[in-house]
């Protein structure tokens, strides 16, 4: 947490009410997003036990397992959400730009042109927490090796055949996620913490209803309160049973909810699904009508408390939504949402190419590659928000990296030589403190085209740098160009644009010592793993 | 796993015991070790535990509850994973062992599992497995499971008592294993899981290595990443057994905890000895809850609270996950608007400024006036009062070039 923040932090906790740490959105929002709230069962990784989720506000969709244990039950559950969420995913497919590019030929060594398709728009998912992301990606481990009735050996379990797909697209998904900036799939509290600073710490903050107790009056609470006082009521307090009044984001349940709510709810439901099957055993029609009876029963009810276990972060997650759209857009979006639209895209072609799902481990290359890429994304990130956001620009000042001021002083200079080049002098005055040694380079923030400086002094209160670039070619600079007196700029000592990693060899090119050529892995059948 | 504490009525012994009151002694579980791991400085945690006191009931009637529990799904969970280990004679547990010791695969294996008298008294039990541990450790060939042993180790010169999951003895040297139910999943677990795991089994293995040294005779080595010589001696490695990928197939893990072991042994001896809080606390100070004929706790919770502020605490937001006590001491830190409530590296950035009300007034120092205020000579701020004032002088710049304000 940088000073800037803790700043906010404590002015929160005097307003008893979030306080701004952007003055932009730095994050993408699509306007036909899928929100999901996941639950998972307690004691098993990663097994599922309901979910709600849809894009229509007003009308979320709960399925759910009503026996977490039952295998069969539980790829029911999953074919059923895939049913909702590929389809949703699939239909960014269809509408998409081309764009003409060219390529070398493998064969010839010549360039050829070639056209490209890239998705118009992608799909974005939103989950509370960063807890939801991981358990979107356990559910895309243990679905995208499942084998299918259409494998050519199917198994004894075979799942329906929307499963793996649906596996493939969460790991694709929740694997881009890890890329700073990324919007394809994106966790509530990271995008509340990215924008707001409460009066609590950043533990307190996974906590999604807490956080946005900062905000908004919790659901509930009387007399309507926002705040300290108000997020702890959303963490602790319980009605007579000793019932949370405010569920958790999940995917925990509460564990009070599990043993006084769920567990008499799934207890019923195996109750009456065990009388149904005696009675279907004994031929009893009767018997098995009444029995089908109680079986609905039980399931309504579990629908019924799960809904109210997921509900109301349902809304607290759409509520998020609103506050972040109330926000205007940060410069840098669409340049970085057309990142997200390749990712998107390139998985599509991957799929309908009929690849194999990704593999359980990356191999050294493609984990190098991933690597490189999050440290690049993470640069670019960074330069991008500094630009967008004064705020974020802030951050940078503090830390010395960067100095905004007033230009009072012009001093014409050219380069030496036949052709002389301007090389004016900008005296600007600034309160910053920049580690600006003399000889350091510097770029002048949104300067068109880009303006590299040196910094030829620096004191306290301002700083002389001489112009290098951006003043077009000719000997005297290009007219506005060279900032007058009386100007504001900024200069930062980092780059402004991002530096491009060294590239890393093609997987075929790898040496075997570092992971390459790939190899297919195997699929080994469920529980067949030798014991490590 | 257990801790509670040994009931000898020496004079440190009998004042912890009133302030329990005539409530049982409170056994310490897997979270107050990662209580004590997460905030070894904490003097209210410390006299709380050394006495045994009740803190879940503690907190409830402070009126800020605890939010601990399990989930009945994950203890039925463990437990099936647990008796499927036993069912298999411990083969999981065995195998990997017997690769780290070179043992063939195919010699015949007796383990021998003695019985440690689960239901006594836990000085009774410390002994049985002390017995148990110096018999098994006499006999090299043989092999031998130590099934939830109860340990001895002292915490602030007050004994406690500790319960691992179990011990494998073999060749006069032991190994911890502790079964966990997080999974390891395309051969690798959660690394914070693993953390944590490892910090409690390290807890573990120092009450080892001093059963080995009170056995033998001998004080226990200066140094913490030295292997202990001696029989019984535990090894540096324990075992974790986890279920594999999504199935409940258990498998084994070795974890190294020779760094967490060094932390451990640092942080207990940080710990200011249960004499010397005591010997601070204001006379007639008591937890007790005072519980009548039905066990309903009768004592008013302001006089509760009085005596819970007697003894100094230090909180951080880490408490509210490691520590009964979280909501209660965070309430109280939000009373007294210190900073640590956002945060414990925010300590080290505030400096000499310990409340919001301080640090906030510090930053505002610098509006209003010149352009550095702060940095002219003599101001009288210190370094973190003076970035404060530039920083916000950098926001509120920046929020009105943002139009936020
Ligand atoms: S919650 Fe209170 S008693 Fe517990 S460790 Fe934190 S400060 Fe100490």
């Amino acid at each position: 947490m940088s000073l800037l923040s803790t700043l906010a932090r404590l002015e929160a906790v005097r307003a008893q009410r979030a306080q701004p740490l952007a003055t932009v959105r730095h994050r993408h929002l699509s306007e036909r997003p899928m929100v999901l709230v996941p639950l998972a069962a307690a004691g098993e990784s990663g097994a599922p036990l309901a979910v709600l989720l849809g894009t229509d506000r007003e009308a979320p969709r709960l399925h759910f397992v009503p026996q977490p244990l039952n295998r069969t039950q539980r790829w029911e559950f999953l074919a059923a959400v895939a049913r909702e969420v590929v389809p949703y995913l699939e239909s960014f497919g269809d509408e998409v730009e081309l764009l003409e590019g060219s390529e070398r030929d493998p064969v010839s060594g010549e360039k050829v042109p070639v056209v490209r398709e890239l998705c118009a728009d992608a799909p974005q998912l939103v989950v509370p927490n960063a807890g939801g992301v991981s358990h979107l990606a356990l559910l895309g481990r243990s679905t995208r090796f499942r084998r299918t009735v259409e494998d050519p050996d199917p198994g004894e379990y075979p799942s329906p055949t929307e499963v793996p797909l649906l596996g493939r697209w969460l790991t694709h998904l929740t694997d881009r996620a890890q890329v700073p900036g990324s919007s394809l799939l994106l966790a509530m509290t990271g995008l509340l913490s990215r924008h707001w600073a409460t009066g609590q710490s950043n533990l307190e903050d996974q906590h999604l209803a807490a956080r946005l107790a900062w905000h908004l009056p919790p659901a509930g609470l009387e007399p309507p309160a926002v705040g300290a006082a108000a997020a702890e009521w959303v963490e602790s307090a319980r009605d007579g049973d000793g019932l949370l009044l405010h569920p958790p984001a999940g995917p925990a349940t509460d564990p009070k909810f599990d043993e006084r709510v769920l567990a008499p709810a799934i207890l019923r439901h195996d109750a009456a699904v065990a009388v149904r099957e005696r009675a279907e055993a004994a031929r009893d029609g009767a018997e098995v009508r009444r029995a089908a009876g109680l079986v609905e029963q039980a399931h309504a009810e579990l629908a019924r408390v799960l809904l109210a276990a997921t509900l109301p972060t349902w809304h607290d997650v759409w509520r998020g939504l609103d506050l972040l759209r109330a926000l205007p857009a940060a410069g840098h979006l669409p340049d970085r949402w057309e990142g997200d639209r390749w990712s998107f895209t390139m998985h599509r072609d991957r799929v309908a190419a009929g690849e194999p799902p990704q593999p359980r481990r990356d191999d050294a290359v493609t984990a190098a590659r991933k690597l490189a890429q999050r440290e690049r994304e993470q640069a670019r990130l960074e330069i991008q928000e500094a630009l967008d956001d004064p705020l974020a620009m802030a951050e940078r000042r503090l830390a010395g990296e960067a100095f905004a001021g007033e230009v009072v002083d012009v001093v014409p200079e050219w380069s030496a030589g036949r052709s002389p080049k301007p090389r004016p002098l900008l005296v600007v005055r600034t309160d910053d403190r920049p580690h600006a040694d003399p000889g350091r380079e510097a770029h002048r923030a949104h300067a068109e085209p880009a303006q590299r400086a040196e910094v030829v002094s620096a004191a306290p209160g301002e700083v002389v740098v001489r112009l290098l670039s951006g003043m077009g070619r000719r000997k005297d600079p290009e007219p506005g160009s060279v900032p007058e007196p009386g100007t504001a700029v900024v200069f930062t000592l980092f780059e402004l644009a991002p530096r491009q990693s060294a590239p890393l060899p093609e997987p075929a090119d790898t040496p075997w010592t570092h992971g390459g050529p790939p190899v297919a892995v195997e699929d080994a059948p469920a529980g067949g793993d030798e014991w490590e | 796993m257990n801790v509670s504490h040994l009931g000898q009525a020496s004079p440190p012994l009998r004042r912890l015991s009133e302030l329990r009151g005539p409530a049982p002694q409170r056994s310490l579980d897997a979270r107050a070790l990662a209580a004590l791991a997460a905030n070894p400085g904490c003097r209210r945690r410390a006299l709380l535990d050394a006495a045994g006191v009740d803190k879940t009931a503690l907190a409830q009637q402070l009126g800020r509850p605890a939010p601990f529990g399990q989930s009945p799904f994950a203890i039925r969970r463990g437990l099936q994973f647990e008796s499927r280990l036993k069912r298999d004679g411990y083969a999981v547990l065995l195998a990997p062992l017997r690769r780290r010791l070179g043992v063939p695969e195919d010699e015949a294996l007796s383990l021998a599992v003695p019985d440690l008298l689960p239901s006594a008294s836990p000085a009774v039990r410390a002994e049985r497995t002390a017995a148990a541990l110096a018999e098994a450790a006499a006999d090299p060939a043989g092999w031998t499971l130590l099934d939830h042993p109860l340990l001895r180790l002292d915490v602030a010169g007050s004994p406690a008592y500790l319960e691992p999951d179990a011990v494998v003895v073999h060749a006069g040297r032991c190994t911890v294993v502790e079964i966990k139910s997080f999974p390891v999943l395309d051969g690798s677990a959660d690394p914070a899981n693993v953390g944590a795991a490892a910090r409690q089994a390290a807890v573990y293995v120092l009450a080892l290595q001093e059963a080995a040294a009170r056995l033998a005779g001998r004080p226990l080595s200066a140094g913490p990443y030295a292997v202990q010589d001696l029989p019984g001696a535990p090894e540096l490695t324990v075992l974790l057994v986890c279920p594999k990928d999504f199935s409940s197939l258990p498998v084994a893990v070795p974890v190294d905890v020779r760094r967490e072991l060094a932390v451990t042994r640092r942080q207990l001896s940080r710990m200011t000895r249960i004499d010397q809080l005591l010997a601070a606390l204001p006379g007639g100070v008591t937890f007790d809850l005072a519980r009548d004929a039905s066990g309903t706790p009768t004592r008013p919770a302001g006089e509760l609270a009085a005596a819970v502020a007697a003894v100094p605490a230090a909180y951080a937001p880490e408490c509210i996950s490691t520590c009964e006590l979280g909501f209660h001491c965070r309430s109280q830190a939000r009373c007294a608007g210190a900073v640590e409530q956002l945060g414990r590296g925010v300590r080290g950035e505030l400096g000499a400024l310990r409340t919001v009300a301080e640090a906030l007034a510090a930053a505002e120092q610098g509006g209003g006036g010149g352009p550095e205020p702060a940095l002219e000579e003599g101001s009288g701020l210190d370094e973190a009062a003076e970035r404060l004032v530039y920083a916000a002088r950098l926001r509120a710049e920046a929020l009105a070039a943002g139009g936020v304000r």
